[in-house]
Formats: C-alpha cells, sequence, structure tokens
C-alpha cells in the first residue's frame, strides 16, 4: 500500500524551499521503489518548522522538519516513510504543543487537508454549514451569525450579523457579496492561509452570505501579492462550480449564487472597503464619503457586504455547529477565535488561532519563544502599520478588542510584529508616515499633506533639531490626521507614531517628562 | 488571433475578451500587462473607447496604482518587501545590499536590463522576513548571501 507524504504548497512554505522538497522526495522514492502519494497540503502554521514534511502512520501524522533538498535521502535512509527516528524528526504533529494548545476552529482543516481536493473538504466536515443554511429561512442565518457574536476581522470589529441584517432587510434587484482579500498589514498572513490551504472554505462562506441576503454576484478583491492564492482560489472555484456548489442551482436548491476573484494592484488603501469599491468598479481606489453604508450603497450603488476573509471563513463553522458554540469561545465582547498571526523577529513565528484573551506575554513567550535574535523584545506593533506600538509594560493585556481599545491600541487583523532592542522607534514612527504617504489616495488634505509634512517633521526630530518646536508639532499634526482623515489610513497613522513617541521618547532625544507635555 | 503562434494575446483581443465585465478597467489593465509587462501609452486610447471613458480617466487609474507601470521592466522585476515584520529583521541592510548589487535604487532597470527594482509592502511571508518577489516567485529569510545565490542562478538561466 502507498504511504502518504504531506508536503505544505503554501507559499511560505515554498519560499523556503518545499517544492524542491516536494520533488526530492517523489525522485527519492522512485529511485528506491517504495510507493508513495504525495500531497500538497496548507501550511501547519508553524512557519520555524517549514519546510515541514508529514508522514501518514497508523499512530497519526508524523512530522520531520524543517526539511531541505539535502536532507531528503538521508530521510529515507532513516526509514521516515515507516516513521523512522531522523533528526529533523518531531513526533506526531498534532501532539506539538504549539499546535495541541490551539483552538481551531476557522483553522480547522488548514494543513490536514489538500486544500483543492472538494472530496478532502467534505470528508472534513465541508458544506456542512452550507447544507444546514438551505434549510434555514435567511432571517434564521443571519441571527445565527449574529447570535455568534461574530465581529469583522478585517480589524474594524463590526459585529458580522448586523452588517448582513442591513443588507437583508434593503430592498434591490442586485446585491453582492465581498470578500476584502486585500491583506496589505505587515505582519499578517492569515488570509492568505486561508486561501491557499482551505479555499472552500471561503467559498462556502461566502455562499452562505449570499444566500442570507439574496445576494447573487460575490466578488473576492484579492491582492496582487497574492499568486499562489489566486491560483489555487480559482481551482477551487472550477471545482465548486463543476459540483453545483456555485452557480444557478446549488445543490439543486434552485438558488443562485455566482463567484469571481478580481485582482487589486499594489495600493493598500484598497483594503479600505469603499476604495476597495472603487478599484472593482474599474476605477482609481478613492476613498468615499460615508453614509451611505456599503449595505445600502455599496458596488455600482447597489447594496453590498464586504467582509474580511477570516470572517466569512468562521461562516461555515457557525452554521454547522451553531452560533453559541463559536460565541462560547473568547472573552468579554470579543467572542469566538482570532487567528493571530506572530511575525518579524521572533524564534516560534505562525499562527495561533485561539479565543480572543489570551495575553501578548503568552503569545511572545509561551509561543513564539522570544526574540529570534536571542536579544530582548523592546516593542511589538499589534495590528499592522495602523496598529500601535507596545513597550513590554503592556504585555500583559489580553487579546481583546476592548481591553487594546482602553490603551489606545488596535487587535486589528490580529498581526503582532516583533523588534528586538535593536529597533529605533523614532524610525519606525518616520516610516509609518512614509508608508501613509505612499499609500494616502490623496483625497483629504490631512492624510495627503499630513504624511508629507510628518516625514519632514520626523527628519528634523531624527536629526535633533529644533525638539522644543518639532515635537508638538508632531502632535498636533497626529491630532490633525487622527480627527481630520477620511478612513482609517490616515487617521490611525497616529497610532504607532504617537505610541512610538510616548512609550520610547528616548529615541526621540527627549526624555519621558518632556514628551508628556 | 496571432499569426506567429505566440501564446500572447494582443492588446486589442484582451480588452475585447474583457471590456463587457462589470468594472473592467483593472482586469483590462491586468492583462495587457501580463502579456506586454508594462501599458504602453499608445494603447490609452484604445482602452479608453472601448470602456467609454477619457483618455484621462485611464491614465488616472493606470497611475493610482503602484502595481501598473507605463514602461518595460527589465526582464526580471524584483519585489523586495519594505514593510515592518521584514525590517524587524534585517530588511534595511538588506535593501542597501540589493541596491548596491544591482547598482540600481527602487523604481529603476540595470543597464544591461536584466532585473527591474520595486518596493512592496507586505508579500504575507511575515513568518519568513526578510521576503522577496521574483516573476511569481516568493523568497523567504533572504539573506545578502542568499540574494546573491538567487541572482546569479537567475542571471545564469536567462
Amino acid at each position: 500500500m502507498s504511504i502518504t507524504i504531506y508536503v505544505p504548497c503554501d507559499s511560505s512554505a515554498v519560499s523556503l524551499g518545499a517544492d524542491r522538497v516536494a520533488t526530492a522526495i517523489v525522485q527519492e522514492a522512485a529511485k528506491r521503489g517504495i510507493d508513495i502519494k504525495l500531497v500538497r497540503n496548507g501550511s501547519r502554521g508553524m512557519y520555524w518548522l517549514e519546510p515541514l514534511v508529514e508522514v501518514a502512520t497508523d499512530k497519526g501524522r508524523v512530522a520531520y522538519g524543517p526539511v531541505q533538498p539535502g536532507d531528503v535521502s538521508g530521510l529515507f535512509d532513516a526509514d521516515f516513510t515507516q516513521g523512522g527516528a531522523h533528526a529533523l524528526g518531531l513526533g506526531l504533529t498534532e501532539e506539538l504543543d504549539y499546535f495541541k494548545k490551539q483552538q481551531r476552529l476557522t483553522f480547522a482543516r488548514i494543513g490536514k487537508t489538500d486544500p483543492v481536493s472538494l472530496t478532502d473538504y467534505i470528508d472534513n466536515d465541508g458544506y456542512r454549514g452550507l447544507k444546514n443554511a438551505l434549510a434555514m429561512t435567511q432571517e434564521q442565518i443571519v441571527q445565527a451569525v449574529t447570535d455568534s457574536g461574530l465581529r469583522g476581522r478585517g480589524g474594524a470589529a463590526f459585529p458580522t450579523g448586523i452588517k448582513w441584517k442591513t443588507v437583508l432587510n434593503t430592498a434591490s434587484l442586485q446585491k453582492y457579496i465581498i470578500c476584502n482579500a486585500d491583506e496589505g498589514d505587515s505582519g499578517t498572513f492569515s488570509d492568505r492561509m486561508v486561501m491557499e490551504g482551505d479555499p472552500f472554505v471561503l467559498i462556502e462562506g461566502m455562499t452562505i452570505a449570499g444566500l442570507a441576503v439574496d445576494a447573487t454576484q460575490g466578488y473576492i478583491y484579492l491582492r496582487i501579492e497574492y499568486p499562489h492564492a489566486f491560483e489555487v482560489l480559482n481551482a477551487a472555484i472550477a471545482t465548486a462550480y463543476k459540483e453545483g456548489y456555485l452557480g444557478d442551482n446549488i445543490q439543486g436548491s434552485g438558488l443562485t449564487f455566482n463567484l469571481e476573484v478580481r485582482l487589486g494592484a499594489g495600493a493598500y488603501v484598497c483594503g479600505e472597503e469603499t476604495s476597495l469599491m472603487e478599484s472593482l468598479e474599474g476605477k482609481r481606489g478613492l476613498v468615499r464619503f460615508k453614509p451611505p453604508l456599503p449595505a445600502i450603497s455599496g458596488l455600482f450603488g447597489q447594496p453590498t457586504v464586504v467582509n474580511n476573509v477570516i470572517s466569512l471563513a468562521s461562516v461555515p463553522v457557525i452554521l454547522d455547529k451553531g452560533g453559541d458554540y463559536y460565541r462560547d469561545f473568547g472573552m468579554g465582547r470579543s467572542r469566538g477565535t482570532l487567528p493571530v498571526q506572530l511575525a518579524g523577529n521572533i524564534k516560534r513565528p505562525g499562527l495561533v488561532e485561539l479565543g480572543f484573551g489570551l495575553t501578548l506575554r503568552e503569545l511572545l513567550y509561551d509561543f513564539g519563544g522570544g526574540a529570534a535574535s536571542g536579544r530582548p523584545i523592546r516593542a511589538v506593533q499589534v495590528g499592522g502599520p495602523l496598529g500601535a506600538y507596545l513597550p513590554e509594560s503592556q504585555f500583559d493585556t489580553p487579546l481583546d478588542y476592548e481591553a487594546f481599545a482602553a490603551i489606545w491600541a488596535v487587535v486589528g487583523h490580529g498581526g503582532i510584529v516583533v523588534f528586538d532592542d535593536t529597533v529605533n522607534m523614532a524610525e519606525m514612527a518616520r516610516y509609518s508616515m512614509e508608508f501613509c504617504k505612499i499609500e494616502s489616495c490623496g483625497k483629504c488634505t490631512p492624510c495627503r499633506i499630513g504624511s508629507t509634512r510628518g516625514v519632514e517633521v520626523m527628519d528634523d526630530i531624527i536629526n535633533g533639531r529644533n525638539l522644543d518646536k518639532n515635537i508638538p508639532l508632531l502632535r498636533d499634526l497626529c491630532d490633525t490626521l487622527l480627527n481630520g482623515s477620511l478612513c482609517a489610513l490616515g487617521g490611525m497613522t497616529p497610532y504607532p507614531v504617537l505610541s512610538a513617541l510616548n512609550h520610547f521618547p528616548e529615541d526621540f532625544g527627549i526624555n519621558a517628562k518632556a514628551s508628556a507635555a | 488571433m496571432t499569426e506567429s503562434g505566440s501564446t500572447q494575446p494582443t492588446v486589442q483581443e484582451i480588452i475585447a475578451a474583457l471590456k463587457d465585465k462589470p468594472g473592467a478597467l483593472l482586469p483590462i489593465l491586468h492583462g495587457i500587462q501580463d502579456a506586454m509587462g508594462y501599458i504602453p501609452a499608445e494603447n490609452v486610447p484604445d482602452i479608453a473607447a472601448a470602456l467609454s471613458l477619457s483618455r484621462a480617466e485611464v491614465h488616472g487609474v493606470i497611475s493610482f496604482y503602484h502595481y501598473f507601470r507605463d514602461t518595460p521592466p527589465g526582464k526580471q522585476t524584483i519585489h523586495l518587501c519594505r514593510a515592518e515584520s521584514c525590517q524587524a529583521m534585517g530588511g534595511k541592510q538588506l535593501e542597501e545590499h540589493v541596491k548596491s548589487k544591482l547598482g540600481i535604487d527602487f523604481h529603476e532597470t540595470t543597464a544591461d536590463g536584466k532585473f527591474s527594482l520595486e518596493p512592496v509592502y507586505c508579500l504575507g511571508n511575515c513568518a519568513c522576513s526578510p521576503a522577496m518577489q521574483i516573476g511569481k516567485e516568493i523568497y523567504g529569510r533572504v539573506s545578502e548571501d542568499s540574494f546573491d545565490a538567487v541572482i546569479n542562478n537567475t542571471e545564469a538561466s536567462a
């Protein structure tokens, strides 16, 4: 009987040589006359171990990693196809601490299955949510999502059920579901992992959303920087059409949902929902004024649900197991699980899905193992380029939308970028302004002009010029951006800038007392 | 239809195939850039006419998006990540090395036309920083040495 060997097709694993490892395994097996079946799975999310090779055994899947092509013949010598001992052997994958301690709901299948196999998907609880949804009224579907407490995982944390309800209650001949897959935040990759590792869960979530609100057309707005995700999504969508999970008669129900992937073109601001819709309509990605809300007048002026990948990918498990099941994870008003992404200077980077409530310290040290450089962690940026920098004194903050808001920080899309003590926080503040300058859509003055002035002021500060005047000027400028910008790009750039200034004033050439002025 | 047997469709074919999609402009621009490597200025009037837009509107869209270019790129385009996660892992030093190795700055192409260098703000490879992309290939944990090796290999196979 052939032995099943798993080598991830996830683009991060590929970026570390997974394709070459897969080729080497196939060649070596052929050379030795060993019958193997190679499966390209998603990543388990333990990236310091990638490329992570797994072998199916009687006891479960056994892991080896990180494997390079040069290790392959040694692995065969050690009889790894039978789970044999080897220096790279890690034991049973699902017994690895990092993995075992997680609560994987949205990521339940990722790393286990072949992403483009519909059979694998269905054999592993896929399309059970849709099956239930097809037997429910639209109001019941929306109620289940509302009951789950799911809030938008893209960063804004708006209750998903309320958004859906607004679209359901807005009459129109054409409505749309948009999946915001413009995951541009540095330190985030959970959307990418879903699209590359379990595309059907996103397709199922969007289909349920479409049925719930009467939308017959869906678009996945995918960033151009994710070419692997584009291929996997298109392959899965083609299969879903073929097998009656998309199209004009979904599973014989007579209901219609069509889905298409559209590519962005390298504009960070298009992750903002109104800018995204402008882009989908074929225009410059200029932010729109709100109101009207997209739920009332969105894409092509029609009622539109715009949800992040993780929000939509969490819908199938909610419809499968019930809103209560999902809601029972988490804390306070942050219900369910959050796929946290550990990135930057950290020993064990990767994906950790857990109910809300874990502290940063637990994530950074228990899971992450501290800085990769072995030096002390000095700062972490949570929530992408518009998220605050947090010092060690705030590491006991639980991951919870409200707890973060209370310390003037954001959970955002759940990305955590770690910096060791070699970081210069004034340089990071300058970068935040520069990023805003590069990515500003230009529609509102505070963001367009303010970011340019911000870079200039930061240059003066970094060069120690006239700090008595320039530090207050920077604060004043941030106040304008914060209160006068049209969207979160200008409106939140002050989060990293001011948090860097407030928590690390010494990097700005001033002492803590002066900065509080 | 192309008579040369080339697999790349012509600009007119791309426009004709995509112009009736809702919000067709970005798909058309992607189609042209995929085929040509850039969006030639001489094609702007055709695109505008097909979509009943002004040339200024089409130009405005091309210039808004960082990814679209109106000049031919080098044989290979290197997208080097400048974002925070990569900075936390030595991305700035790598950026200096890349620029000096290639002898160009961002948005430039080497004199021999082999490489163009573009900044990118996150490749989603933040668990393996610093990261870069050459063509559709993504590279993680890039060091100065591994960058040189990749470039030398690419040059050798070019």
